[in-house]
């Protein structure tokens, strides 16, 4: 497959995502400058989390008028999977592109640890491989995580089954304690009705080498590399 | 060499002369003046910068004529104690330097530079925000992250990690809280957003840091040697770039700030301290790093301390050349600054950038592709001057080494004090219930889980952090190589306040060991050191003590000194802080995994390296179990703490070892509890045999703090030859139990299950400081 990275200013990600995909999961990695317009020959396209234009105004706010945006909402409209971590998920909601919004974590701290997380549909070209209801160890680093939708939303994400991962126990509980930031029903990650946007807080790229810990990042590449 | 004629120096808007104003380095208002100022005036204002008469007197006779306003402003500034380190040079001169994989010197450029082997480089260095953080915990810290950054990726490094060393008053008080919050949320703004991890450090409480909180931040960077990169100015006719953020009148004179003692009205110097942009220093930092790879760059140099004097200055010093600027090319964000402003801001995230000539548009195409605003404000010289014009009209003109290499030296004096801490004896110091003395002391902040703060840094980011912080020493991978790094930093204030030469040597020494740990060579350190005014004979012969101690301790393990930085007036209202000086280290592994402190298996015996004293003296059970703050220190026999960390390195490099942790504060039974509760996914209980304990007080056995120990498993059926080749080694060890069960048990004396004791350790910060 030939991923597409795109690199904002301020993206801090952009580099361990282009590792992953090239060193560990061997397939071929384009990064993708901003100002870019061309997204053609790319199977797949990631915004990689970080601090894009520093969030400042809002996570996300500024990163979404970048020209390459255009060219990401016609790719993912085409029904091409877009994939965004963290910061790349809080671009995908600015943009419109996933509903909902980001507030800041219920601690108002930043967080930086491992979280479970709950695999509620394998009907995802990013979950195919994973079996509903497993629970797997990626670790989150966001100030602003907290997921926030109306009642209407959450209703419609739920009949949709669009809720991809929520936030639990190492047993797969869903509980409050297992919340660590605040997000309505422990969502932690979404796709839109067509299934071809993934937008999670939790971080991937940092789980998929047993130097690092967890493997279970691995599952996501993988399940796109055999949609 | 050139010599401008003096009749066409003028006063280009300097300062209001308000003496008042002067002295709290806050001259913001501007006002013509028609008339050059006449020299008692200018005496007056030179006193203001604390330049003394003295050296007044010699700069009169280096330029043959009076100085402006700003050639003093600039004199105060690098004549400064932050930027001259004319107290502390005579005596940082015991540190070795040299080593074998040492590339660049301490002193010789921003950073030191130690060979690691297949063509790459470590480039590291401690600083210290004490000042700024003290009177703006959040800004203070963010810009202490942001300048040692700084030091690292103007030299072509890739900044890899970060550290911190934090010290703060007692926890409990509303201030200490309010302080300890905004330091981590400072340093956690600028590292996230930057994208570098917060990878560990250390935080320790003492009332003598109630005014005063340290803030000692740490970079570690990687270069490919080839891509080295200066700061120096060469080749007369290169332009002269200035690239980042515009110039304003924040952080004026900060410098001079950090060589103050803190007092009652220092709130008032709130305009000194900086404000943080870490998105524009991404920025800074990956069209730096382009740069150097394109081939266009002669040298870089941060706009730190002292600001565009400092950069133009060291710069052309170090390059043996003269610079001329236009400062009317320089951007700002405010109207109607001075010269002298202009010349003393410490604006944040700004580059000085030497760049080849003919090679212009290759640097400004890479400053457009990043947003970055760029001037050419002037050029390398043939002369040795600094040159700086305002439109045509000469604003100063200074030989550039005679505010460098020709600053003030002086030999301070040293007095021992009088009567040195007051002493206790061993048998006026009741021992106490064992088991409650163990609750206070892992309660205690100093030793209680960190994890309130680290969360909130990002450690993971670069995927290269392989033990997390809280799991034993910061360990990182370097990708596409089989090397880790290995990281510490370490002090204690206590030890050195009771005995500085002593204390100075437990600092290196715990710092070697805490890399030994992991099964890491020490390559380099870096100090910071935090002490009250050298003008004190008292306090400048603690810090003489000091750096005697971490030297001889440094030259017998054979770590270099590889840079560094001194913090004096470290006082407030209550007094000078207690001397601190902070040792980072850097370890180098290669081709096995690092060790981790965590106990690995049921079954694996527990032995404990290196001999256990008698001794409270600067523990931390004697300050929160019986409120002391006195006693002798435990003896370090620094061939014994070489012997230790040579055979624990070769039997780790055999794999024999399956975890190794060192014994610092709350002594063994802290340390063997964090091995129990360290790794959440493995919690594993421990007991020691009563019988194996040593003819000796228990408490000094189980809480002491003698140096030179290190508490290792290993496989069951290993122990006995790993024993016996301790002895032949040198090294003192004693077979104290085993891995096992669910309990701490400590013989009889002390039984806790594992998960009480990680609930009263991890609770703590949460009960102090909420979620």
């Amino acid at each position: 497959m030939r991923f597409g990275v795109v690199v904002f200013p301020g993206s801090n990600c952009d580099e361990d995502c282009r590792h992953v995909l090239t060193d560990v999961m061997r397939q071929k990695v384009r990064m993708v400058w901003h100002k870019e317009r061309d997204l053609s020959g790319l199977d797949c396209v990631v915004l990689p989390g970080g601090f894009s234009y520093g969030d400042y105004l809002r996570s996300g706010a500024i990163a979404r008028f970048s020209p390459v945006m255009k060219e990401v909402i016609a790719y993912a409209k085409k029904g091409k999977p877009v994939i965004g971590i963290c910061n790349g998920f809080q671009i995908l909601l600015e943009a419109g592109l996933l509903p909902g919004a980001m507030l800041r974590n219920r601690t108002l701290h930043f967080i930086c640890r491992p979280v479970h997380l709950k695999a509620e549909t394998d009907q995802t070209p990013f979950t195919n491989r994973i079996r509903k209801g497993t629970v797997l160890t990626l670790p989150i680093a966001h100030n602003e995580g907290n997921y926030f939708a109306d009642p209407k939303t959450l209703e419609e994400l739920e009949e949709g089954e669009q809720v991809v991962f929520r936030y639990c126990d190492p047993k797969g509980h869903v509980t409050d304690e297992a919340n660590p930031n605040g997000s309505l029903r422990n969502i932690a990650g979404i796709c839109n009705p067509k299934r071809n946007i993934l937008g999670l807080m939790p971080h991937p790229e940092r789980a998929s080498e047993t130097a690092l810990g967890s493997e279970d990042g691995r599952k996501i590449f993988e399940s796109l590399m055999s949609a | 060499m050139e010599r401008s004629d003096i009749t066409h120096l003028r006063e280009l808007n300097p300062p209001k002369l308000n003496a008042k104003a002067i002295q709290r380095r806050r001259s913001t208002k501007a006002v013509t003046m028609t008339t050059a100022t006449p020299e008692r005036e200018i005496k007056e204002i030179a006193r203001h910068h604390g330049v003394t008469d003295e050296e007044y007197q010699k700069i009169v006779s280096r330029l043959g004529r009076v100085p402006t306003v700003t050639e003093i402003g600039m004199y105060g500034v690098m004549y400064s104690e932050h930027c001259s380190y004319k107290s502390s040079k005579p005596v940082l001169r015991l540190f070795p330097m040299e080593g074998a994989r040492v590339l660049v010197k301490a002193g010789e450029e921003n950073a030191g530079v130690v060979d690691i082997g297949d063509g790459l480089a470590v480039v590291f260095k401690i600083e210290s925000h004490n000042h700024p953080s003290a009177v703006e915990p959040f800004q203070g810290a963010a810009t202490g992250v942001g300048g040692i950054l700084r030091d690292i990726f103007t030299m072509g490094a890739r900044p890899v990690a970060l550290l911190n060393s934090l010290r703060f008053g007692d926890l409990s008080k509303p201030r200490v809280k309010q302080l300890l919050k905004g330091v981590v949320s400072g340093i956690a703004h600028y590292g996230n957003c930057i994208g570098v991890p917060t990878v560990g450090g250390e935080i320790a409480f003492d009332e003598s840091y109630e005014g005063n909180p340290l803030v000692n931040v740490v970079c570690v960077g990687v270069v490919k040697k080839k891509d080295l990169v200066k700061a120096r100015a060469k080749g007369a006719g290169n332009p002269v770039f200035y690239v980042g953020a515009a110039t304003g009148r924040d952080g004026l004179g900060g410098a001079s700030f950090a060589s103050r003692e803190l007092t009652e009205t220092s709130e008032e110097d709130r305009p000194a301290v900086q404000v943080a942009d870490p998105f524009l220093e991404k920025l800074l930092l990956e069209a730096c790093l382009e740069l150097i790879q394109s081939g266009a760059v002669v040298g870089i140099q941060d706009m730190g301390a002292a600001g565009l004097t400092c950069s133009t200055c060291e710069t052309a010093s170090r390059g043996g050349t003269g610079i001329e600027i236009d400062i009317a090319k320089v951007p700002r964000r405010e109207e109607g600054m001075t010269p002298y402003e202009v010349m003393l801001s410490e604006s944040q995230e700004r580059m000085l950038i030497i760049v080849q000539k003919g090679r212009e548009q290759v640097a400004e195409r890479i400053f457009r592709k990043w947003d970055l605003h760029a001037a050419r404000i002037g050029q390398v010289t043939r002369s040795t001057l600094l040159r700086v014009t305002e439109n045509g009209g000469l604003a100063a003109e200074i030989p550039a080494t005679s505010l460098t290499d020709e600053a003030p030296v002086y030999q301070r004096p040293a007095k021992k004090p009088a009567a040195s801490k007051e002493k206790i004896r061993l048998d006026e110091i009741p021992q106490t219930d064992l088991t409650e003395s163990f609750r206070t002391l892992l309660a205690s902040p100093t030793i209680a889980s960190k994890a309130w703060v680290y969360e909130q840094y990002d450690h993971m980011v670069q995927t290269n952090t392989v033990v997390l912080p809280g799991r034993g020493t910061s360990a990182i991978r370097l990708k596409g190589t089989k090397k880790f790094l290995a990281m510490t930093t370490d002090g204690n204030g206590t030890h050195v306040a009771l005995d500085p030469y002593r204390g100075g040597m437990m600092a290196v020494c715990e710092a070697a060991r805490n890399l030994v740990v992991a099964g890491a060579t020490p390559i380099g350190l870096s100090d910071c050191l935090n002490f009250g005014s050298p003008e004190d004979p008292e306090i400048f012969w603690q810090f003489k003590e000091c750096v005697r101690g971490m030297a001889e301790a440094c030259r017998i393990l054979s770590i270099p000194v590889t840079g560094g930085n001194v913090s004096f007036y470290n006082e407030s209202p209550k007094g000078a802080i207690d001397p601190t000086p902070i040792v980072a280290m850097v370890g180098l592994i290669e081709g096995f995994q690092p060790v981790t402190g965590d106990f690995k298996e049921e079954g694996d015996a527990v032995i404990l390296l290196g001999k256990t004293q008698e001794a409270l003296g600067g523990s931390e059970y004697l300050k929160v179990a019986h409120r002391h703050k006195i006693g002798s220190l435990p003896e370090i026999d620094l061939m014994q703490e070489k012997a230790l960390q040579r055979f624990l390195l070769s039997e780790i490099k055999e794999g024999r070892v399956k975890s190794a942790h060192d014994l610092s504060e709350g002594g063994l039974a802290v340390a063997a509890a964090e091995c129990t509760f360290m790794n959440p996914e493995r919690r594993i209980g421990v007991l020691f045999e009563e019988e194996a304990f040593p003819k000796m007080r228990t408490d000094c056995f189980l809480f002491g703090e003698s140096p030179s120990r290190i508490l290792v498993s290993v496989a069951e059926k290993a122990a006995d030859s790993f024993c016996q080749r301790a002895v032949r080694a040198g090294v003192f060890a004693v077979r104290l139990g085993r891995v096992g069960g669910d309990r701490i048990q400590f013989g009889k004396k002390i039984q806790l299950p594992v998960e009480e004791a990680e609930q009263i350790w991890k609770g703590s910060f949460h009960e102090l400081l909420g979620r």
